[in-house]
């Protein structure tokens, strides 16, 4: 692969993470329930870091940074999912109800 | 040019996190604010790596990223076992 084929690829999977990024923070923003905001930002977040970490790993080529870069997307696919899930079954075992249509912003 | 380029990035992401303080701040509950501070993580854990972009310095900022996407990680993990064993 030439020079120009690997800025141009690293480009468009950078740019993919920034668009991820967006759209989970608008469902972050406005979405009515506790639920449905971390459904949003935790899908949203685990690709968008992906796709900004590989664009980058990418663009750094094959060394030892490279590879930790790698290392962390892994750590970040494994890690995100998981946060995710122990602070949604937190909150409902604290008796947070999910919202149904027809009730109140909460 | 990838200079701008990765400048005008990390500016983006920068607008992204101010837009999540919002939520941090002014969200009903601990939860959407834990929520919150998770998404502001990530997104700091890009942020260092494009940093050490600009920088010409990967080699050093790829070791703090890393440190930062464990201790983000370890942090919500504590904060949601912690307020689930509270009651």
């Amino acid at each position: 692969m030439s020079e120009i084929g690997t800025i141009v690829l690293s480009v468009i999977f950078i740019l993919g993470g920034i668009f991820f990024f967006a759209t989970a923070t608008i469902g972050l923003l406005r979405f009515p329930d506790f639920f449905s905001r971390l459904h949003a930002t935790g899908k949203g977040d685990t690709l968008a870091v992906l796709l900004c970490l590989i664009g980058l790993a990418i663009y750094e080529g094959i060394s030892l940074t490279g590879l930790k870069i790698v290392f962390i997307a892994v750590f970040m696919a494994l890690a995100q999912p998981t946060a995710t899930h122990a602070i949604s079954r937190a909150a409902l075992r604290r008796g947070i109800q999910p919202w149904t249509k027809g009730e109140d912003k909460k | 040019m990838m200079n701008q380029f990765f400048l005008g990035t990390g500016m983006g992401i920068s607008v992204l996190v101010l837009l999540v303080l919002y939520r941090v701040v002014f969200g009903p509950g601990v939860y959407n604010r834990i929520a919150a501070l998770s998404a502001i993580g990530t997104k700091t854990l890009i942020i260092l790596l494009i940093m050490g972009f600009v920088f010409q310095r990967v080699e050093m900022f790829v070791d703090i990223s890393m440190v930062y996407a464990l201790l983000n990680f370890i942090g919500c993990v504590a904060v949601a076992k912690y307020l689930e064993m509270e009651s």
